[in-house]
């Protein structure tokens, strides 16, 4: 079985062999924020790629099949026409701003990205507090969607941008309640916490009702947390054009759709971790022949796979349904989510207190 | 009729008849508005169905056809102007919504003021236009009106001619838009207007206050176009202008020539014809119900409505050799006799239909999402909607019973069995499944004629030229989104006088201001998806 | 033509596609002064991308647009090649497809429409109308074709035309781009801003 930390452990001790500690730890540090943002990168050219072709798949279409095999460079060459488009200077905005409010969105993922458990031992920074630095970091991006519809000087990004700040503030509450009842059955906020506790049995199984309740309401909050169908009132193109990226070109556009996709991944990725064992196999308690030809699949590839398979849902659920009218879209959060969220935790509370869970 | 022309006679002597065409009642504009209370109120005509400018050599005036709701009586007014250096009317939007928008295009193309009109600014054509295009003495020279390049200037006032108790009429200005209005331009150039559509709405945060109309973004001068063709030669017109009822559309101006020579059309012309006209009703709603989900953001339910569609369009190819201006209609019958295929095609494509519809239900109309989108969304009354004029499917939704096709049967439609679909509920979700059920009508008339086809002429001998006689004639045809009035006016020559185009749209876009006061952005879009105009159709 | 042997557009060998004369005397016009081969990589890497990745606007005003909508439905599918994220901002599309007539009160804002997009830019003129003006030429109320407001890259005739002639025009222009030349050069560039020196549009836009 192939663990990527075994290639990390021997890089590690090939540099430690030759260098001081001080200078492995920076080279470290160099590799692993450039393993990162290429990951990033490709990582969000696949799921370009992976919701044109599912959406086709829906449609009764074909999707990008031509440029590559099977249309796998596809997303490669809308990349490298959006590095070379000009990026338009507009008249009459506050350019800081402007410019600084992509950056702001990526941030933000780029930094939920490193407390993700990429497989076992495969983590950037493992604190104690990780699921609730993800949950802090998140929320950064509604700042810059924020700023880039108000310093856009333009009305539809403006209403783009004061939707998206409605909806995100909403939803922020049905996540971190959700995520809080996980928390609860776990006991730790650690990301590598959470996952030791499920290597027996996946939160989703041993949390039963409350847990199946919790993913439920995370999977409709997190669908509107990534701003996609049926949620994407802020850049409801039938409404607003755009939405609050309208008067965005070339690479700064780049950074908001890339970032899109990557909350996607995200989204779907602390999803996989709190309810179905992150990296961990599926493991079911007595069959143990069973368990062990789990154990053979690598858990890089459980971890990527389960998050991959969460985001074919979400986009399932954008190529269904209908958009929701901004009332709506409150209404269901306020007077649904989060007495039902409120209530299961509770029910969760009890669960644990009763010794009720698997 | 002749005790209506009595009564009129009676109550107002000046009037005069002729009766080419139906009645036609001619009086002068001092005369005219109270004839047109009496007329609505006395003897309930309460849908006016068109307004037709026009330049006689005479006077500037103006045709007003309307119509009773209940007994479906059709009746012409011709209004001329009393002087032609300053042609003014008294206007009649007071008394019907439908007047409003058309007032201004008769004022936009014909120069003709209207009195106590609330609104008197430019409809179609931009504010720094030179003349009135459809004057018999327009200057079309390109140097006149040249391509603008300069952006118009967004105005916010108005101007309105009233007329004081003493008949003296003064101008007036008139705000539209205050300054401390959030005014948010949707349109010309945005996704959800159905082509080039301009909006001009005053917003409360997400609430819409008020909507201003601007038309003319892919006006195309049809009208007067026609006025320098042969009667052949502008049919293709009619293809082009609701291009989604486009067999309909072309149905509708060969029924008016044809009424006008008097001709008989071959039975085996007429069958087909019908065929024809409900295939593209069938093909036009299955676009709006793709178009509409997309709208509302259901991405998907487009791509499976054009799968049904396209198979409709083979059908239409292979007849017709095109996919969307088919010229198929000629005057006396068809272009070109059917494909050998075409019955075995048409039967296999009832019963997929039948399977797509069942899927589009499951998928789109029992969702709890468009429920909340649709019920209740854009409420449109019955009165309102006779008073709009909205005809055709979304008038049916709000209960009013109009279908051309029953009230004045034409080709064949009295020998067929279908049901008018009339729903009660008025809002865009009535609409919706009034065009969704039409589609099962539209099945059920193409099954009853499939089999039964004749044999014989597909089209009456006709002469090389064609000349109509003197006069006008008017015909109305219930094409996808409701009734197509085609006005035809002759001085016996080859080229009519005066060709109105009386378009289904032109008051569904009159009506989304009324329907959307106090409703959000979302509903706007709901809204004008479930009224389902064709921009090319408004502008014409 | 063997300077071009590599270049195949959409999978299909160039050689399939020398049935436009004035592509032909484009491309001669461009190599004419020989290229420094790192430039040339890049060159080909760019244009790659360019001609591979086209977003459409969604812009048309009458039945040109429909069958623009049928381009992207399931039959015609246009997103086999890349063309169907359509964008509704100008700002991050690269083409405008003209689907329809172009009214004189449509002019200044199809203009406007062109002057917001970023570079690079390409138009076509879809159907009759775009190309001339079509059946409404000698309307009062119609633009005689785009190519006097904005400068045209391809015309695809038709009335409106079918789909495999868009995916045709597209290809053209797919290919077009294909031996642009983005480092130095004989550039298109010139040639649009010598198109827009001599058609000045409105000094309000931005």
């Amino acid at each position: 079985m192939f663990e990527i930390s075994r290639l990390t452990g021997w890089l590690h001790e090939l540099l430690s062999s030759w260098m001081p500690e001080w200078l492995t730890t920076t080279v470290e540090c160099v590799l692993i924020g450039a393993a990162l943002l290429v990951l990033y990168a490709l990582l969000a050219l696949f799921y370009i790629y992976f919701e044109r072709r599912v959406c086709a798949f829906f449609q009764c279409r074909l999707g990008p099949n031509r440029v590559g095999p099977m249309g796998l460079l596809q997303s490669f060459a809308d990349m490298f026409k959006i590095l070379i488009k000009e990026i338009i200077s507009l008249k009459n905005i506050d350019r800081f701003l402007f410019a600084l409010a992509p950056y702001l969105v990526i941030i933000a993922s780029v930094m939920a990205f490193a407390v993700l458990p990429w497989g076992k031992g495969l983590q950037v920074i493992d604190f104690n507090i990780g699921i609730f630095f993800l949950v802090a970091v998140s929320s950064i991006g509604v700042l810059g969607i924020l700023l880039a519809g108000w310093s856009s000087n333009n009305k539809f990004t403006l209403i783009g941008a004061m939707r998206s700040g409605a909806q995100m503030v909403s939803y922020e509450l049905s996540i971190g309640l959700s995520v809080l009842t996980m928390v609860a059955l776990a006991g730790t906020m650690s990301v590598t916490g959470i996952v030791e506790a499920q290597t027996d049995l996946w939160f989703i199984f041993k949390g039963h009702l409350p847990a199946v309740i919790a993913f439920i309401i995370y999977m409709i909050a997190g669908t509107a947390e990534t701003n996609r169908g049926p949620f994407d009132l802020p850049e409801a193109e039938s409404e607003l054009t755009a939405g609050y990226h309208t008067e965005y070109s070339g690479l700064h556009f780049g950074y908001f759709y890339l970032a899109e996709y990557l909350n996607l991944f995200i989204v779907s990725g602390v999803a996989a971790l709190l309810f179905f064992g992150g990296w961990a196999p599926l493991h079911i308690p007595g069959w143990e022949g069973f368990n062990g030809v789990m154990d053979w699949i690598p858990s890089w590839l459980w971890f990527v796979g389960k998050a991959v398979a969460l985001s074919f849902v979400i986009i399932w659920f954008k190529w269904t349904f209908p958009r929701l009218r901004i009332d709506n879209l409150l209404a269901l959060e306020w007077k649904y989510l989060l007495p039902i969220n409120l209530f299961n935790l509770v029910l969760m509370v009890v669960v644990i207190v009763y010794g009720l869970h698997f | 009729m002749e005790e209506l022309k009595n009564t009129i006679a009676g109550k107002f002597p000046k009037a005069t008849f002729d009766e080419t065409d139906g009645l036609q009642v001619v009086i002068d504009d001092a005369h005219w508005h109270d004839l047109a209370l009496w007329l609505r109120d006395a003897k309930g005509f309460d849908y006016l169905i068109a307004v037709v400018g026009q330049d006689w050599p005479e006077a500037y005036g103006c045709v007003y056809y309307l119509t009773n709701t209940f007994t479906h009586v059709i009746l012409s007014v011709k209004v001329t102007a009393a002087s032609r250096e300053n042609p003014m009317l008294h206007s009649v939007s007071d008394l019907w919504a439908n007047a409003n928008l058309n007032e201004r295009e008769v004022y936009d193309f014909y120069g003709i003021i209207f009195i106590n009109h609330p609104d008197m600014r430019h409809l179609y054509l931009r504010n720094d236009w030179v003349g009135y295009p459809l004057r018999k003495d327009y200057n079309d020279d390109p140097s006149v009106n040249p391509v603008p390049t300069e952006n118009e200037e967004a105005i916010d006032t108005t101007v309105a001619y009233i007329e004081a108790p003493d008949g003296t009429v003064t101008k007036e200005e008139r705000v539209v838009f205050a300054p401390e209005d959030f005014v948010v331009n949707i349109g010309p150039q945005h996704p959800a207007t159905h082509g080039v559509l301009r909006f001009r709405t005053a917003l409360d945060g997400e609430y819409i206050k008020k909507i201003d109309l601007y038309l003319g973004y892919v006006h195309r001068g049809m009208e007067k176009l026609c006025e320098s063709l042969a009667y052949p030669q502008m049919l293709h017109f009619a293809d082009r202008l609701d291009y989604l009822s486009a067999q309909q559309n072309r149905h509708c101006f060969c029924l008016c020539i044809e009424k006008a020579m008097g001709l008989k059309v071959p039975r085996r012309a007429q069958v087909i014809r019908v065929i024809m006209d409900e295939l593209m009703r069938i093909n036009s709603h299955l676009l709006f119900a793709g178009t509409f989900c997309m709208d509302l953001g259901a991405t998907t339910m487009l791509f499976y409505t054009f799968r049904e569609r396209e198979k409709i369009l083979d059908i239409f190819e292979k007849t017709c050799g095109a996919r969307m201006t088919f010229h198929y209609n000629v005057i006396g019958g068809v272009a070109q006799d059917l494909h050998p295929d075409f019955v075995k095609d048409v039967k296999a494509l009832i019963p997929d239909l039948h399977k797509a519809l069942k899927e589009y239900h499951k998928l789109f109309t029992g969702n709890v999402i468009t429920h909340q989108r649709m019920i209740g969304v854009g409420k449109l009354s019955k009165a309102d909607a006779i008073s709009y004029g909205i005809s055709g499917p979304s008038g049916r939704a709000s209960g009013w019973s109009n279908d051309i096709r029953k009230t004045h049967p034409y080709s064949i439609y009295s020998e067929l069995d279908f049901d008018e679909v009339v729903r009660t509920d008025g809002d865009s979700f009535g609409r919706w499944m009034v065009r969704m059920d039409e589609i099962l009508q539209s099945i059920k008339i193409i099954e009853q004629l499939i089999d039964k086809i004749p044999e014989g002429e597909i089209c009456a001998p006709v002469p090389k030229v064609i000349k109509l006689p003197v006069g006008h004639w008017f015909q109305q045809v219930e094409a996808s989104r409701g009734a197509i009035g085609f006005y035809i006016e002759s001085d016996g020559g080859v080229n009519p006088v005066r060709v109105k185009i009386n378009s289904t749209c032109f008051p569904l876009a009159g009506v989304v201001d009324h329907l959307t006061r106090g409703t959000k952005i979302a509903d706007l879009i709901t809204i004008g998806g479930s009224l389902d105009y064709i921009v090319p159709d408004i502008d014409r | 033509m063997k300077k071009n042997k590599g270049v195949t557009i959409q999978g299909m060998p160039y050689d399939e596609w020398k049935d436009n004369e004035y592509i032909e005397s484009l491309v001669e016009e461009l190599k004419a002064n020989g290229t420094n081969v790192v430039v040339g990589f890049f060159d080909k890497l760019i244009n790659w991308g360019r001609a591979n990745s086209l977003w459409p606007l969604t812009f048309g005003t009458s039945c040109c647009a429909i069958e623009f909508i049928a381009l992207g439905a399931a039959r015609y599918d246009m997103a086999r090649f890349g063309w169907e994220v359509a964008r509704a901002s100008p700002r991050q599309a690269d083409y405008i497809m003209v689907s329809g007539t172009i009214a004189h009160r449509m002019a200044p804002v199809l203009r406007r429409l062109y002057d917001q997009m970023a570079e690079p830019k390409y138009v076509i003129a879809t159907g009759g109308c775009a190309v001339s003006g079509g059946p409404f030429r000698k309307s009062y109320h119609v633009v005689q074709g785009v190519d006097q407001i904005i400068p045209v890259d391809v015309y695809i005739p038709g009335c409106p035309p079918r789909p495999e002639a868009m995916i045709y025009g597209v290809m053209q222009l797919q290919r077009k781009i294909m031996v642009e030349k983005f480092f130095g050069g004989a550039n298109r560039k010139e040639k649009i801003q010598k198109f827009l020196d001599e058609h000045p549009a409105d000094s309000h836009g931005d």
